[in-house]
């Protein structure tokens, strides 16, 4: 442990909150679409490799990664809208399983068409120019692209919030994750509603995708690695909560950050021991609702 | 303003309503009274589109209802209250007054008829701001007549409304409806407390194994001593 300075740690701590900001956009996509829809959206994974892909695509057309910011979410959203229209509302009311498998299915559709169309092997995503370097914070240098991925996921976070608790649309969303019924006889299309939240939700996921494309690069398969470990911060925050999923977004990108700092070899590991410990102390999670799959 | 003629709905395979026939006329206010399970709170689920399947006719102002989904049938002003309140888990109780409004054309005076609301309902105005579910299980429910009501419509649906409430809140509520009919709303209540439904009632309809078995103006049944003891005792 020697020659390790809190520097160091502070360093790596950040470093955390910036892998836990992309843990955080996908899940809140994840929740707000189970919270709201009741689908469990298998396909998440797939839709942030489509953001990946889409800004990938937009930068080989020639434009930049500050027109990707817009036009990713955009696009990956409408996807989405038709995925929810054509495909998923078949299947409501017929139970949990149908639209899990449904969207299993379709994220191996979209990962085979995506090596179709631009082949098996990944490919770099350079770091928009502006955002190269690093800058002191203080405890030492820090990747600037980091801190905007950061500051990136701050802005669609207070503008999720100021949606949900500051429009109609936002009311109408928070009631009818609680009550559909309700809503739908105080003259609320509900399947309208449900249309716009997986829109949301797949946009944010795509929006996640192209921020975490200059990390990591693309490949086809990288909606299913973060998937998993969505997965554990969905557990971790309680099926269906954002504020849950926000919390355990960034503890997760923290507990992978450090345990690859101490001990790399369970940085992998450490993540599902987290969620083991939850899933005995607290089952339903952070801010879950016990007993909402049953 | 309301015809119900031989309205069928199933749950299932179990044919719960049977060629039900019922009026309301504009300004009445009509009960619909029996036992536990005889078929009322169909009734009103199937006028509102809440039952998968149902075949017959509703007619509201005129116009043929059966095939329409709830959130139009609340557009053609259509207000239903359904049994346990449903109160909103996580909202104020402004906020679920305005979501008695977001889907309403009225929403552009949504200040003004909190407001309003707010004076008719005052045990909801101290209480504003406070998380709805912790009421109490009256104030609640004046919360969700309150929600229903709010954007003006021209039936209002009650499901047992008094049950599970302190009595004084209750002529409360009944005092309510009164007034409400006063202002030219129709009320169309189911009620397990008959005494007090049928003093207030116009009407009132009887129902039994999903079909209605008797009806007269609510005077006649409030003195009709064998018909009530027959279908309403417990």
């Amino acid at each position: 442990m020697a020659g390790l300075s809190l520097d160091l740690i502070a360093l790596q701590l950040f470093a955390g909150l910036a892998l836990g900001a992309i843990y955080v956009l996908f899940a809140i996509g994840l929740s707000l679409i189970f919270g709201m829809l009741t689908v469990v959206n298998f396909a998440h994974g797939a839709f942030y490799m489509v953001g990946a892909y889409a800004g990938l695509y937009i930068l080989m057309l020639g434009g930049n990664f500050w027109i990707c910011l817009l036009a990713v979410p955009l696009a990956v959203g409408l996807f989405g809208m038709l995925v929810e229209r054509f495909l998923i509302r078949r299947l409501y009311g017929r139970g949990i399983d149908y639209p899990l498998l449904l969207t299993f299915g379709l994220s191996y559709v979209m990962v085979e068409l995506v090596r179709l169309a631009f082949g098996k092997t990944g490919y770099p995503f350079d770091t928009p120019d502006l955002l190269q370097g690093a800058v002191n914070i203080g405890v030492g240098y820090f990747p600037l692209y980091r801190l905007f991925v950061i500051g990136a996921t701050a802005a669609v976070l207070l503008g999720l919030w100021l949606f949900l608790e500051k429009t109609s649309f936002g009311l109408i969303i928070r009631a009818g994750a609680r009550d559909p019924q309700i809503v739908r006889v105080l003259g609320v299309d509900i399947s309208n509603v449900w249309l716009i939240v997986f829109g949301i939700g797949t946009a944010i996921a795509g929006f996640a995708g192209l921020l975490a494309a200059p990390l990591q690069g693309v490949i086809p398969e990288m909606g299913s690695t973060i998937l998993a470990e969505a997965f554990v911060v969905t557990v971790v925050g309680g099926m269906g909560s954002i504020g849950g999923a926000v919390l355990a977004g960034l503890l997760v990108g923290i507990v992978v950050s450090m345990s690859s700092l101490f001990a790399p070899e369970m940085a992998k590991v450490s993540i599902f021991a987290l969620m083991a410990i939850v899933l005995i102390v607290r089952p339903q999670g952070f801010f879950g609702r016990a007993g909402l799959m049953s | 303003m309301l015809q119900v003629a031989n309205l069928n709905a199933w749950y299932g395979a179990s044919h719960v309503l049977q060629d039900v026939s019922i009026e309301v006329a504009k300004g009445e206010i009509v009960c619909l009274i029996g036992r536990n399970g005889a078929g009322k709170t169909t009734t009103l689920k199937s006028i509102m589109g809440l039952m998968d399947r149902t075949r017959g006719s509703v007619i509201f102002k005129g116009k043929e209802l059966l095939n329409l989904p709830a959130h139009l049938r609340f557009a053609l002003g259509l207000a239903y209250v359904p049994e346990e309140r449903r109160i909103v888990q996580g909202l104020s109780v402004r906020e679920n007054l305005r979501l008695g409004l977001v889907a309403s054309p009225e929403k552009r005076h949504e200040l003004q008829l909190i407001e309003d609301t707010a004076k008719i309902f005052p045990r909801l105005a101290e209480r504003l701001d406070q998380e709805a579910v912790t009421m109490s299980g009256g104030e609640q429910q004046m919360l969700a007549i309150a929600r229903a009501v709010i954007a003006k419509p021209d039936l209002i649906m009650l499901d047992e409304p008094s049950e599970g409430i302190m009595p004084v809140l209750v002529d409360e509520m009944f005092e309510l409806f009164l007034a409400m009919k006063a202002q030219g709303t129709t009320v169309l209540l189911v009620e397990q407390n008959v005494e007090l439904a049928l003093e207030i009632a116009d009407r009132a309809y009887v129902m039994d194994q999903g079909a209605v078995v008797h009806q007269s103006s609510a005077r006649e049944l409030l003195a009709d001593d064998e018909v009530k003891e027959r279908y309403c005792s417990v």
